[in-house]
């Protein structure tokens, strides 16, 4: 059950400790704190679980924010009724999103292709309409859903134990100890690690392989004697409940849950992140996560005064030229920037980020193999 | 046509022949076309049966009725005891039926191994399993199933090729791989050499006489009679939808029936 391949395990190790030294070689880059990693993992383990759907069986859903949501609104009601212990709040999130996705899954399934894509992304924009006005009461609408100084939590009533946070309001914990920080970045951390082993060996095992089946060839799968639509269900009820763990991550290392996570938009951010890494590669989402949350993070924030010291070195006309030139296209245009790249990339690497690599390494053998004496300088 | 239907019928309840496929009064109409009237098919157990006729006699139409991609409008087909009108592909599959396409129908951005293991999980884990923690590398006996199918076949060198990149007669090759896999008890093969060369032709009628050698039940239709005469125990002849002989190589051949409606009258 736990058997991974030779190369599997040496990916493993070597993405659990790129995970964990993720505070030592985001420092130069500007983006070492707790809180955007945290970010970093949770949208990671985000893209993992929608590429074992997009990745493996080629069906585009353009609803799992939808699930994003719905984990979110789970982990703080599980907050408010329970207990602020982490672990309830997060199987909950999971659970409860695979219960949406079943039922999304269920209806949008019964249509491939551009259809399919519609169906879900139809029913994410019902979840998100639904949680600004009928469903006020368990959403809390445009404000949010918050936490409050007297919320019931029964479990920890009935154990006792008094409301972390002291005076202030309650804070998520596990165990008795807060959730903040650096212990919140490594919480997911350790999460994004499990579901990156998951989605291993997801990929390498028979249903993986049946799922693969589907995505090249339906036909062949029927008259094979593959049912296609559980195949396709359970696909779609796991990558939901990825989702929904990474929505209760969200609401855990910030316990507010709001509608406009399950914005299109937030359907769409993940489906470029999925492409901009690499369809159907294991790696792939997960750093199409990272540049993209990188971008809106850290090169949203450079402003022209940044710019100015950066390129203080010029002239100043050339100066005053390239901070003009370069400011459109970060702090406020950072989309701009994004636009450029995504299309650069599905023009050039229709495979992502991790095909342009692999064709890196192709090129660099192919340079040695040829000139030895050159790969030695 | 009705007489010789009834002749195969009491020959066979005479040898005590095991009938494995049955057809029984199948008639399909497309609008006001009649595709196929009449047809009253029974395929033996261990036999090649070629299914043979000139364009638009209904051949593809019977075969798509048999695997239960077409409604018939009346009549059933019985396989093994079971009724196969209205059951899903997938379902006739797990029943013990196979099938070539006429264009090789193969996972082509899967490895070569993997085309063949994949049929094999459909066959010991059924329709529908959630088999995620178990790594296909180390299902060691449909592993090594899989490799010497296709070390048989020539093609265990190429097991960790792309599919996509094969010759289109060594898609074939992988395709009747994927089928054996399955161990069905019926392969039904359409036009298995459509398309190919002369000497793709031949290695494809040797493959296929293997099979035979293993003895599984098969149903072939095609219209190459090199292919036909090489291969088939038994022939149908189908003309405009209706079975108008059925018998011996040998006697279809002679038959002049035959010869009129599908020969020219020029064979021989």
């Amino acid at each position: 059950m736990f058997h991974l391949s030779r190369k599997d395990q040496i990916k493993l190790a070597i993405f659990a400790l790129v995970v964990v030294t993720m505070p030592i070689w985001l420092a130069p880059l500007g983006a070492a704190y707790p809180g955007l990693m945290q970010k970093f993992a949770i949208y990671a383990i985000f893209a993992i679980g929608f590429n074992i759907l997009f990745g493996l069986t080629g069906y585009l859903s353009f609803g799992h924010a939808a699930f994003l949501g719905v984990g979110s609104y789970t982990a703080v009601w599980s907050f408010k009724l329970l207990t602020m212990d982490i672990v309830p709040a997060l199987i909950f999130s999971t659970l409860l999103a695979g219960v949406f996705a079943l039922v999304i899954g269920f209806f949008s399934l019964r249509r491939t292709g551009i259809y399919f894509s519609i169906l879900t992304l139809a029913f994410a924009q019902m979840c998100y309409s639904l949680a600004y006005s009928v469903l006020t009461p368990i959403t809390n609408g445009e404000t949010g859903l918050l936490l409050a100084r007297n919320d019931p939590r029964v479990i920890d009533e009935a154990l006792g134990a008094g409301t972390v946070g002291g005076a202030g309001l309650p804070t998520p914990a596990l165990l008795g100890n807060t959730v903040s920080g650096y212990f919140g970045f490594y919480i997911c951390a350790a999460l994004l690690i499990l579901a990156f082993f998951i989605s291993q060996k997801i990929f390498a095992s028979p249903f993986g392989l049946a799922l693969r089946g589907i995505k090249s060839n339906q036909t062949r799968m029927i008259y094979t004697g593959f049912n296609i639509r559980p195949y396709m269900l359970a696909a779609f009820v796991i990558s939901g409940m990825f989702a929904g763990l990474a929505g209760g991550l969200l609401s855990v290392t910030d316990p507010i849950a709001g509608a406009e996570r399950m914005r299109w938009t937030e359907s769409g951010n993940i489906v470029l992140m999925t492409i901009l890494g690499g369809v159907g590669t294991l790696i792939g989402p997960v750093i199409g996560a990272w540049v993209i949350e990188y971008f809106e993070n850290i090169f949203s924030a450079i402003n022209k005064n940044m710019l100015n010291a950066a390129f203080d070195f010029l002239p100043d006309g050339v100066q005053n030229l390239a901070v003009t030139v370069l400011s459109k296209f970060v702090g406020e245009g950072w989309h701009l920037t994004l636009g450029l790249l995504f299309v650069l990339i599905v023009v050039f690497l229709p495979g992502g980020l991790v095909e342009g690599y692999l064709k890196l390494v192709a090129r660099f053998r192919r340079g040695r193999g040829t000139k030895p004496e050159a790969g030695g300088k | 046509m009705s007489v010789t239907s009834e002749n195969a019928a009491a020959g066979n309840a005479a040898n005590g022949k095991n009938i494995v496929l049955h057809a029984a009064d199948v008639i399909k109409n497309f609008g006001g076309l009649r595709a196929l009237s009449d047809i009253d098919l029974q395929i033996e157990e261990g036999k090649t049966h070629a299914i043979i006729g000139p364009n638009g006699a209904g051949k593809s139409t019977l075969l798509n009725v048999i695997i239960g991609r077409i409604a018939p409008t009346s009549g059933a087909v019985v396989f093994d005891g079971t009724v196969l009108t209205g059951k899903a592909p997938h379902e006739i599959n797990q029943l013990g039926i196979s099938r070539v396409f006429q264009t090789p129908e193969i996972f082509a951005d899967l490895s070569v191994l993997h085309n063949v293991m994949a049929p094999a999980f459909a066959r010991r884990d059924g329709s529908f399993r959630l088999n995620m923690f178990r790594t296909t590398a180390r299902e060691a006996a449909i592993r090594e199933e899989a490799e010497s199918l296709l070390n048989d076949f020539g093609m265990w060198d190429r097991r960790d090729d792309h599919s996509g990149a094969l010759s289109r007669g060594d898609k074939r090759r992988l395709e009747l791989c994927m089928c054996l896999i399955q161990h069905p008890r019926l392969l039904l093969l359409d036009e298995p050499t459509a398309g190919m060369s002369r000497h793709d032709t031949n290695t494809t009628i040797e493959l296929l006489k293997k099979i035979k050698l293993r003895g599984m039940t098969k149903v072939i239709i095609e219209h190459d009679m090199h292919v036909v005469f090489s291969l088939a125990d038994k022939i149908s002849v189908l003309a405009q939808g209706r079975i108008i002989a059925s018998g011996l190589p040998q006697d279809i051949k002679e038959d002049p029936r035959v010869q009129e409606a599908y020969l020219g009258g020029a064979a021989e």
